[in-house]
């Protein structure tokens, strides 16, 4: 059983008197893909912000490679190995796609306090961020200002502007969301790519997704991690199937 | 410090700090419910002490003035909402200081092309002339407990107005949801007008009350207009008990400080303190939580 | 077709220049001067931009660091300390000062709320300015005499002072745009396009912001130092807000983000008020108005037209708008962009 590379413990939220994360205590293996899935309104986004660092537990700890990043701010996460892509595409839409990716890997420099030479002129930019857009398949349109970039196209900068720092670990943030079939497939071709280089926490609704990638699932409901197991014994848990199972959209 | 200057400056704090919060509560809940930045509120304040005068020189009376120039100075508000605010609303930040601090230029301009540059004065009404003894040895204006007496039940009105009717229900709702709101079928366009006019209307109000007691000049409502945003600040952008304590604190901190500064510091090094201690407060608030004192949803 | 229209806008900004460097040949002290009040301008509202353009923060208290400057340069030369390499660098220095400590306080705060604080934290420094009773207090103080450049040249002359500003003005216009195109900028940009992902990918937003906030400082500290200069006066009309706001309308009027763009805009706005101010007294009747009619019925500025009429690429990043902000998303607002 491989060390908890990303672990959560005791998390506690809360906004007035709704109880947003109840007590969660979560363990990512290193190497493997964990899916975390649960029905709208489980508390996905307020655990995720409470992990990335932009949202403060109201108690509980959070470890990255057993040490405690609960006090520590999203940039510093992300310096540590963390990285993630967002549910709603959130790039830097005056830049080129390259311009995101190149800005990714400058941030992986000890600091970017430098004023003089011309960013897009410097090679240790460039080379890597040309080489993840064609890894991601999108080296045609390396030059299009993100926001004339389709949706689908979106979600591969997203993840090519995690991948600029070699992370660790990767919270995936519904990659898939509206993403049509083919994309899908390709998006989880390439996730498949991924598993051996990194660890990955997945949050997905697209059942289908998370069963044929994910080694392991918890199951996220009102606030509280209901099971955690490997997917047949989740598939086979009476109490997901009840809550959840049931209201997943087809592929 | 005697106990009769602590009292006075006491008073003088509290009045200071009602009037900053019927200034601030009109920015605060335009910013709540329309997320606009009005800097053009000082010319409220600054227009309703000019009306007032207008009005008093035209009716020869206080009494049947004051209604007439809050009427013309809520007039002016509806229209400029209708004309400049309207477009604003969707628009960013930076469009709405820019166009609000063009109308703050043109009613600057236009107080002194309709009556001149020399500063105006008014006269304290007779009724309310004078002193009394509100403790023994202890004189107080009765003009300043007056006004002070206006804006408690200007604010316990507003209370009243948004915790009990319909349209204080939609208030506190537009500024949660404004996208419910509208679609309970409310005439959206007719709530922003309204609160709008509410906040001038106080903001009026304030700038007719302190009329007889500040000068009456082009450009009087910039620094209040200021000395509200520090309010604002430092109690939370959208919070309504946020702009009372926050005036409260302002009005107290701002008094006391220019007494006692140059009582410790020494006369010379007083003047630059003096007008600087609300902004230290300010500093200190924000230090200690960078959305002020309230969180807007509760306001 | 990227070539073609770098050469056009490089040429067009050789116009400019060379239309620059003419003026003092036509031979009219007024317009020598009229031209060296625009380019001090131009250096303020350039500061401005590089904020509100380029890292997307809207102050409302550059003013407090242009007067500063103003003050600092006219407190040393009055105080017998008259050498220009002296004097501005140490009025740079003092804005900067002032700048760190204004940012430090304010960056904390985002969006309307730094607005209002930055308006606030000027309005300190206003006050500050007019309790100095030494130097004349709300009426402000004469310089003696302009700052030498220890024989150089003589800064009393009209024309050698402009030749001066308009130096300055084009080595900082130079400077900047290296320092936005540069790593330092990009993240800046990057900030103002997303600062939820700027701090996703590993970049602090704050101390990136505060280095460019202390660094428009200091520009605005050096254009404060020209204006006491020029004018051979200084008092604390240039820390008002107002200021602050004829800065920001300068550089809107101009173009955002395009840093030539302001110094346009100080061209047309110190244009109208001479015009308009030979006509009436009360321009800023008018002055106003077409202020809110430009915000509410012109989407870009004046340096943004004429780029486009001679072919070159869009002279600015979009417009900034925080449509995630306003009921109803505006229609120029991309579509990424966090919740």
């Amino acid at each position: 059983m491989s060390p908890a590379l990303l672990e959560a413990a005791g998390l506690r939220k809360n906004f007035g008197a709704l109880c947003a994360t109840d007590d969660v205590s979560l363990a990512i293996r290193a190497g493997e893909v964990h899916a975390l899935i649960g029905p709208n309104g489980a508390g996905k986004t307020t655990l995720v912000g409470q992990l990335t660092g932009e949202l403060a537990p109201d108690a509980g700890v959070v470890r990255f490679a057993g040490r405690d990043i609960t006090g520590l701010s999203t940039a510093e996460r992300a310096r540590l190995g963390l990285a993630r892509t967002f549910q709603i595409s959130s790039v830097f839409h005056s830049f080129s796609a390259a311009g995101n990716v190149a800005l990714a890997v400058q941030a992986t420099r000890p600091h970017s306090f430098r004023f003089w030479t011309r960013a897009d002129r410097i090679d240790e930019l460039r080379r890597p961020a040309y080489r993840l857009l064609d890894q991601l398949g999108l080296s045609g349109r390396s030059e299009v200002v993100a926001a004339g970039l389709s949706h689908g196209e979106h979600r591969q900068l997203e993840l090519a502007m995690a991948l600029a720092g070699h992370p660790a670990m990767l919270l995936l943030d519904e990659p898939m969301a509206g993403l049509g079939s083919e994309e899908t497939q390709a998006m989880t071709a390439l996730m498949e790519q991924l598993k051996s280089r990194t660890t990955i926490l997945l949050i997905e609704h697209d059942m289908d997704v998370v069963f044929s990638l994910a080694d392991r699932i918890s199951v996220l409901v009102a606030g509280r991690i209901i099971v955690t197991g490997t997917p047949d014994e989740i598939r086979a848990h009476p109490e997901v199937r009840a809550a959840y199972l049931g209201e997943d959209d087809d592929a | 410090m005697t106990l009769p200057l602590f009292i006075e400056q006491m008073f003088n704090g509290v009045q200071l700090g009602l009037m900053l919060f019927l200034m601030a509560v009109g920015v605060t809940l335009v910013f709540g419910i329309m997320r606009i930045i009005n800097l053009a509120h000082g010319s409220m304040f600054m227009l309703g002490g000019y009306a007032l005068v207008s009005a008093v020189a035209a009716t020869g009376s206080m009494l049947a003035a004051l209604p007439l120039a809050l009427a013309a100075a809520v007039g002016v508000a509806v229209v400029v909402e209708i004309l400049v605010l309207r477009p604003l609303y969707t628009r960013g930040p930076l469009d709405q200081v820019l166009a609000t601090f063009g109308l703050t230029l043109f009613f600057n301009e236009l107080v002194i092309v309709i009556w001149g540059r020399e500063p105006l004065s008014l006269d304290i009404p007779r009724l309310l002339a004078g002193h009394v003894e509100i403790m023994p040895g202890v004189f107080y204006p009765i003009y300043r407990l007056a006004i002070t007496a206006v804006a408690i039940v200007l604010g316990g009105l507003l209370y009243l107005l948004i915790t009990r009717t319909r349209v204080g229900a939609l208030i506190r709702a537009g500024s949660e949801k404004r996208e419910m709101v509208a679609a309970l079928g409310v005439n959206i366009g007719l709530l922003y007008t309204l609160v709008f006019a509410i906040g001038a209307g106080l903001a009026a109000v304030a700038g007719m009350m302190t009329g007889p007691l500040l000068s009456i000049e082009s450009g009087n409502g910039d620094p209040i207009l200021i000395l509200t945003l520090v309010v604002i600040v430092i109690g939370g952008l959208g919070s309504v008990r946020g702009a009372l304590v926050g005036g409260l604190l302002v009005g107290l901190f701002d008094t006391f400080s220019r007494v006692l500064v140059p009582k410790i510091f020494g006369l010379n090094a007083s003047s630059a303190l003096v007008g600087m201690a609300v902004y230290v407060l300010m500093a200190a608030v924000l230090i200690y939580s960078r959305t002020g004192l309230f969180n807007a949803s509760r306001g | 077709m990227k070539r073609v229209s770098f050469s056009r806008r490089a040429a067009l900004l050789v116009v400019l220049i060379a239309a620059a460097v003419a003026v003092p040949a036509l031979g009219e002290t007024y317009y020598t001067r009229f031209a060296t009040q625009i380019a001090i301008y131009g250096l303020a509202a350039l500061s401005v931009d590089l904020l509100l353009g380029y890292a997307g923060l809207i102050t409302f208290g550059q003013a407090a660091l242009f007067g500063v400057g103003a003050y600092a340069a006219g407190i040393l030369t009055v105080a017998g300390v008259t050498s220009a390499f002296v004097v501005w660098p140490a009025a740079m220095l003092v804005a900067m000062a002032f700048a760190l400590v204004i940012g430090v306080l304010s960056l904390r705060t985002s969006g309307f709320q730094f607005i209002m604080v930055t308006l606030a934290f000027a309005q300190m420094v206003y006050y500050g300015g007019q309790s100095l009773r030494a130097y004349g207090g709300d009426n402000g103080f004469i310089l003696p005499r302009r700052n030498d450049l220890g024989g150089l040249l003589d800064l009393g002359n009209h024309v050698a002072f402009y030749y001066v500003v308009l130096g300055l003005l084009l080595a900082v216009l130079y400077l900047a745009s290296r320092i936005v195109h540069s790593q330092f900028g990009m993240v800046i940009r990057g900030g103002r396009d997303n600062e939820r992902r700027l701090a996703a990918i590993g970049f602090p937003p704050f101390r990136y912001r505060l280095a460019a906030f202390t660094i428009a400082g200091g520009i605005a500290g050096l254009a404060g130092a020209l204006i006491a200069n020029h004018a051979m006066f200084v008092s604390p009309a240039l820390m008002s807000w107002q200021m602050s706001g004829e800065l920001l309308a300068m550089v809107i009027l101009g173009s955002a983000g395009t840093l030539v763009g302001p110094i346009f805009g100080a061209a047309i706005y110190l244009l109208f008020a001479q015009v308009l101010s030979d006509y009436t007294d009360h321009w800023m009747l008018f002055f106003g108005p077409l202020l809110v009619a430009r915000v509410l019925f012109v989407r870009e500025g004046v340096w943004g037209v004429i780029v486009r009429a001679v072919g070159g690429p869009a002279a600015a990043p979009p417009p900034l708008d925080w449509a995630a902000e306003a009921p109803g998303a505006h229609a120029e607002s991309p579509a990424a962009g966090g919740p």
